[in-house]
């Protein structure tokens, strides 16, 4: 009988311990620790050939369009060495530094919630057949994505989707496999942008877990840190050493500047609870007015979650594929209920989107769903900072 | 197997680039063909058969008191109405003429101004019909004008997304223009409907598709402007293809009135 | 560090892929009333009889391809294996759609998915179910439940509401549920010339009940939500407690599964926390607008 049990795994998370168990942690399991590694910074290359060699599509960041994305890198020479990025709310830009970092910037437009969760995806199709409607799963994907230069807020963000896509009831098929295959080379940040908040929601900047290798850059090269038992298979195509105590110790300065660099707070004492507790707070209406209502905020992302499904279908129906792709609750269609939308205003709107994130979302999986990377600041067309939100929210609580 | 519903096409002031959509459905028009029976599409065939009809798609403003009467005419023999594109959905680019001086400008175009008979505006169909959907664009997609034609024939409410162009830039991996590079772009309160096409290709989005809903114009015009936009260069960008829709209208004449006013305010 | 991690069993098919859909064909179709019908939908071949199991309250989402999938209650008797029951009333494309379908003709189904009638908390006292309109369609799946476990309920109200006589579902069973003490109460908005019965709201015949011991009583509704929210007040005011009064909700479902955020209302996904849910822990939120 097909009851509606919780999975195993749900069962198995933070049961008895303080730990909440992740699925994915088994991906990165390791056998025996092993010390901080160094390498000179043409031996990235090495690493991303011994990648591509075993099999991986390695993404990482580039510039296109103006702006720091990810998309695939056959080479080195490809990453934005010796470039930065200005942000503040509403805005973004390229600078030129005056150093050639090869990771000297943050996070972009772009999150890796793109390789998986794609943002169109077949989940199955369907055939009409003498007999009827048959209805044949989605292929497989055998795609298995490197991720090179991934930050501690973006390391975080991939722990909450894998909360939400594998530790519930229901997995998602197609996270799962994607996830699975996943390799992770996590970069720390040595810098801050003034929209990013991670130390608030203590998920930076330090790479802490989550990863197959770690690296800081210092101005010699990299150090790396060493994750799971693969991370360590594949940097020994790598010509390291263990590091010193003095690239130790500039690694660990390196790091700093990026805490110290660090502008934006976002107080979450009283979260959850300060937002669901002020539903009918006038700063929604306020802020309703200024926002857009244009799905920015959540495509940038890194844990925004929502989807449609849609019909592409021939003109004679012989076959049908369900695809689904990135939707977001700033949709006036997305809360359509028999015709009309349940939230017909952009006040309603963006009091969803708020209050699932900082709030809600602590019911529904067990953490925040914010990592602090302030893409939502950055990439709002006109600035709306959702840090002021919540502190305009404490300031006058509604009684 | 009941008939197949019979579909007419008719043109009123427009390019005629909406109607032809539907030629440009190619491979799916001999499947069309299978389902509907068009009766009435001059720009394909010129055996043109007269009403009922049960599918009418509308291309076109209304512009001469000709039209006006023949739009009543059209209504009358059709039992869906559907209209396609922007002239006919608000009027489309010749609607600028509602803020000037009808009868200035067709003496200054035309060297026999009395054989000129119009109107002094243009405007939509839904102004003097009933109309059952309307389709945006300019042009309109032709994927969902079939989307829409197959729909009705099958008994169904036709469905178009109606999401911002962001969404679909998003989708797409487009960075943002305005918040990269400090272009106006109408994106943020604009349909979707062209897959965000300009911003593809390094440009602002020109609101093709007319007004999303919401579309907070009032707030996007503002951080315009904050971005050093002046508004001579913002009315042109809202008095396009869909000048006369309630929401870009009164964001344009906001802006006229700010530059007539005074320098350097705000919305 | 640690050894080596412990694997995960393996999921239930509809666990690891909720996106599974099966063919299910009409095995019968019952006109109940204007634009609603009811479906019975088998699987092909031989079927484990316990393949149609569900909780009552549970729902399926039927696919018709090409025009999308529609979330929908099972209203059919739990212990049944010859097939799901799904009442459905045309309101968009797709119950159009399978309005438009015969006997024989094929569609897709996914499912159970959902919370459903907490049946074993609703045993060893005393029962009012309250049902408007379409909303009688889950409630039947508990009343079959209820049948059959009959002793294990104490006194049982079903009050149910339509619009109009002909509007009021499943009426030839209610002699039936009579016979099994099943004290059934029908109201509708506007009478006929032949009806006799009680016109008006649901809430004023809630309101009449003399409970002998509201404290040992619980109340389930399922109907229009504002019909549900007066159901559920009226229940506190005879005494019935928050926590034994349990409302099925209705919002966009799409995945059924939690996984694609359309039907959150406050903490709560819909289909997959719900949709039947427990009033004290969803009514901060059901009484603020546009939430």
């Amino acid at each position: 009988m097909l009851t509606l049990v919780p999975s195993p795994l749900a069962l198995r998370f933070g049961e008895g311990s303080g730990e909440r168990f992740y699925y994915f942690d088994k991906q990165l399991h390791m056998t025996a620790s092993s010390p901080t590694l160094f390498f000179a910074k043409p031996q990235l290359q090495a690493l991303l050939n011994e990648l591509r060699g075993r099999g991986y599509c390695v993404v990482g960041p580039t510039i296109e369009q103006e702006a720091i994305v990810y998309s695939e890198l056959q080479s080195v020479e490809e990453l934005p060495r010796g470039w930065t990025d200005e942000q503040a709310p509403g805005q973004y830009r390229l600078k030129r530094r005056d150093d050639d970092a090869w990771f000297g910037f943050v996070v972009g437009p772009h999150s890796w919630k793109k390789y998986l969760f794609p943002p169109k995806a077949t989940l199955l199709s369907a055939e009409k057949t003498e007999t009827g409607w048959a209805f044949i799963p989605r292929a497989a994907d055998s795609t298995r994505y490197a991720l090179l230069g991934v930050r501690a807020c973006e390391l975080a963000a991939i722990r909450i989707q894998d909360q939400v896509f594998l530790n519930g009831p229901y997995q998602d098929p197609i996270y799962r496999e994607r996830r699975e295959q996943l390799f992770i080379v996590a970069v720390n940040c040595t810098q801050a942008a003034s929209t990013c908040f991670c130390t608030s929601m203590n998920t930076g900047p330090r790479c802490e877990r989550g990863f197959d290798l770690a690296l800081t850059e210092i101005d010699e090269g990299f150090l790396c840190e060493i994750g799971s038992d693969l991370g360590r298979d594949v940097v020994a195509a790598c010509s390291a050493a263990p590091a010193t105590p003095a690239q130790l110790q500039a690694a660990e300065t390196a790091r700093q500047q990026a805490v110290d660099q660090m502008t934006r707070h976002m107080d979450i004492s009283d979260l959850p609870g300060l937002l669901l507790g002020n539903l009918d707070h006038p700063r929604w209406k306020e802020v309703g007015e200024r926002c857009l209502s244009c799905t920015n905020c959540t495509m940038v992302c890194p844990t925004c979650f929502c989807s449609s499904v849609t019909e592409v279908r021939d003109l004679n129906m012989e076959t049908v594929e369900r695809e689904r792709v990135w939707d977001s609750c700033f949709n006036p269609d997305f809360s359509n209920l028999g015709g009309s939308p349940v939230r017909n205003d952009t006040a309603s709107r963006y009091r969803q989107w708020l209050t699932h994130k900082l709030d809600s979302w602590h019911d529904q999986f067990g953490t925040s769903g914010c990592v602090g990377c302030g893409r939502c600041i950055t990439w709002c067309p006109v600035g709306i900072d959702l840090t002021e939100e919540v502190a305009a929210i404490r300031e006058t609580p509604t009684p | 197997m009941s008939r197949k519903p019979r579909l007419a096409v008719f043109k009123f002031a427009s390019c005629d680039g909406c109607q032809l959509s539907l030629l440009d459905a190619e491979d799916e028009l001999l499947e069309i063909c299978e389902r509907i029976d068009i009766a009435h599409f001059a720009e394909a065939s010129s055996d043109l058969q007269a009403g009922p009809y049960d599918i009418a798609l509308v291309e076109g403003s209304i512009t001469t008191d000709e039209d006006a009467a023949r739009i009543l005419r059209v209504r009358a023999e059709s039992r869906f109405l559907i209209t396609i594109g922007a002239c006919a959905t608000s009027g489309g680019v010749q609607a600028l003429r509602n803020w000037g001086h009808i009868d200035e400008w067709v003496r200054s175009v035309y060297p026999s101004p009395e054989f000129i008979h119009t109107l002094a505006t243009s405007t939509p169909i839904a102004a003097h019909v009933h109309v059952d959907f309307e389709l945006h664009g300019c042009p309109i997609n032709h994927h969902q004008l079939v989307d829409v034609l197959v729909a009705v024939a099958e008994g169904r409410q036709p469905r178009v997304p109606s999401h911002s162009v962001c969404l679909d830039c998003k989708r797409r991996g487009t960075v943002c223009h305005v918040v990269s590079r400090g272009i106006p772009c109408l994106g943020p309160v604009t349909q979707s409907g062209c897959g965000a096409l300009c911003p593809a290709y390094d440009r602002g989005c020109y609101g093709c598709y007319g007004p999303s809903h919401p579309a907070n114009t009032t707030s996007l015009l503002r951080q315009f402007q904050k971005l050093g936009r002046a508004p001579d260069e913002l009315v042109p960008l809202l008095r396009n293809f869909n000048a006369t829709t309630p929401e870009f209208r009164r964001a344009s004449e906001q802006l006229v009135v700010l530059q007539t006013n005074g320098e350097g305010k705000s919305l | 560090m640690t050894s080596a991690p412990p694997t995960p069993p393996a999921l239930q098919p509809l666990h690891a892929n909720p996106w599974l859909t099966r063919t299910v064909r009409i095995a019968d179709v019952i006109d109940e009333a204007p634009g609603v019908a009811t479906y019975r939908l088998t699987l092909d071949g031989d079927t484990d009889p316990a393949a149609y199991s569900f909780i009552p309250g549970q729902f399926n989402m039927l696919y018709l391809p090409g025009v999308g999938e529609s979330a929908i209650s099972m209203s059919g008797d739990p212990t049944r294996s010859d097939g799901w029951t799904h009442t459905v009333r045309v309101a968009g494309n797709v119950t159009k759609t399978l309005a438009g379908l015969k006997r024989g003709d094929t569609l897709g189904l996914r499912g159970p998915f959902g919370a459903g009638w907490p049946v074993e908390e609703l045993a060893g006292v005393n029962l009012i179910i309250v049902a408007g309109g379409l909303g009688m369609a889950p409630i039947r799946s508990l009343i079959y439940h209820v049948v059959h476990h009959r002793n294990r309920y104490g006194h049982v109200w079903l009050i149910c509401g339509a619009r109009t006589p002909e509007a009021l579902l499943y009426r030839r069973e209610y002699d039936l549920w009579r016979q099994h003490d099943i004290d059934v109460h029908e109201t509708v908005d506007r009478a006929t010339a032949d009806w006799t019965g009680q016109i008006g709201v649901v809430t004023t015949l809630i309101d009449r009940l003399r409970l002998p011991h509201p404290k040992q009583t619980q109340l389930v509704a399922c109907g229009p939500e504002v019909m549900m929210k007066y159901a559920a007040a009226s229940g506190v005011r005879l005494g019935i407690a928050v926590e034994r009064t349990w409302l099925s909700l209705e919002r966009n479902m799409q995945c059924a599964t939690g996984l694609c955020g359309h039907c959150q209302l406050g903490p709560e996904f819909i289909c997959k926390d719900g949709p039947v849910l427990r009033y004290d822990h969803i009514r901060p939120y059901l009484f603020v607008e546009q939430l």
